[in-house]
């Protein structure tokens, strides 16, 4: 498949996947800080929980991708770099966001 | 007509108009021009060609809105001014005339057309058949589903008013843009297209249908009510159901 095409399908892919993840997660925060949770009592339930680290997990790598391809297409539209240099620093920041994203995961849920 | 004899011609008789000139570097210079009834945007460039400066340049050829040849930049917006009325587009008796945008200036309102037309053949918009001349030929009822799809986006008289009007053009110099993507779609809808692949990997690769985002300037422009922007979005989903299945 063409890499338009396969970035298209990939980025409608992966923000499908986070729609529901998001709600979920912006529901979490609202439910944590109301109920006044303390870090402890929020540790206590994330470590070890094979769901919050697949949800997070999930998660993680589906921003990566979709948020890859997005700086791509914003480097390519507003700056004079030529594709192969967008591509280049657009990949460079999704793995960044990867590693910093699976790191957070690591620390909450083991 | 009426409301080209309304009081507020009969009272103000004159326009003033700045007209672009030199090419990129140049600027607008200004012209008082007489109004007149049924009065077109390109009467008002004629005028001035034909009583202030015989040197200003310009394309035109047929008048009625069919060649496409004289699109420009009337007042912040691209139109085809043999059909642009005066009446429609002046704000307080004042017109400015420019050349279209995303396209490189010649001279004055003249624009090179070549990078527009480069992009059609980019987009695979042309048509290849499988017939020869001895075959009977291709009967397409004029209500079949097919012929309707196909008559959609058919019609387009290649003005560049799209081209002009689109951001992603503008940001993305390898994007192809909406002209150019209408008619590759007008061709996947000919029944009688023998390679409709072609036009499909043509659209799916960098700068083609995928670099669009639907913000429809091309449809909101466009002089004879095409919409490019649908014919895109239904490239886009053709062009990933042709290449998922074929690779």
């Amino acid at each position: 498949m063409a890499s338009a095409a396969r970035a298209y399908l990939l980025q409608r892919v992966t923000a499908l996947i986070m729609a529901p993840l998001v709600l979920a997660h912006l529901a979490l925060i609202v439910y944590a800080v109301r109920d006044g949770l303390s870090a402890g009592e929020i540790m206590a339930r994330t470590q070890g929980s094979i769901g919050w680290a697949v949800f997070y997990t999930t998660f993680v790598a589906a921003a990566a991708v979709h948020a890859t391809i997005g700086l791509r297409n914003v480097l390519v539209e507003w700056t004079p770099l030529g594709r192969r240099t967008a591509t280049l620093i657009a990949h460079t920041g999704g793995l960044l966001l990867l590693a910093l994203g699976l790191r957070a995961v690591y620390a909450v849920v083991s | 007509m009426a409301e080209d004899s309304s009081p507020d011609d009969a009272v103000q008789p004159e326009l003033q108009v700045d007209v672009w000139r030199g090419g990129a570097q140049g600027q607008y210079q200004r012209f008082t021009v007489p109004r007149s009834a049924n009065q077109t945007v390109l009467d008002v460039v004629t005028w001035i060609q034909r009583h202030r400066d015989a040197s200003l340049a310009y394309r035109f050829a047929c008048r009625v809105g069919m060649c496409g040849s004289c699109a420009m930049t009337v007042n912040g917006r691209p139109k085809w001014t043999c059909r642009t009325h005066v009446r429609t587009v002046t704000r307080d008796r004042y017109l400015q005339i420019g050349p279209l945008r995303n396209l490189p200036v010649l001279r004055d309102l003249a624009t090179d057309m070549a990078p527009f037309f480069d992009k059609w053949q980019a987009a695979q918009g042309r048509f290849s058949g499988s017939h020869s001349r001895r075959d009977p030929l291709a009967v397409i009822p004029p209500q079949s589903h097919e012929r309707q799809a196909a008559d959609a986006a058919i019609e387009c008289i290649n003005c560049a008013v799209c081209y002009a009007a689109c951001d992603v053009v503008q940001w993305q110099p390898d994007y192809v843009g909406p002209a150019a993507l209408n008619r590759a779609w007008a061709g996947c809808n000919d029944v009688r297209e023998a390679d409709r692949g072609r036009i499909l990997r043509a659209v799916a690769s960098d700068g083609g249908c995928y670099s669009c985002h639907s913000q429809q300037g091309c449809a909101q422009h466009c002089p004879v009510g095409l919409n490019p922007t649908r014919s895109i979005a239904a490239l886009k989903r053709a062009a990933l159901a042709s290449l998922s299945s074929h690779g």
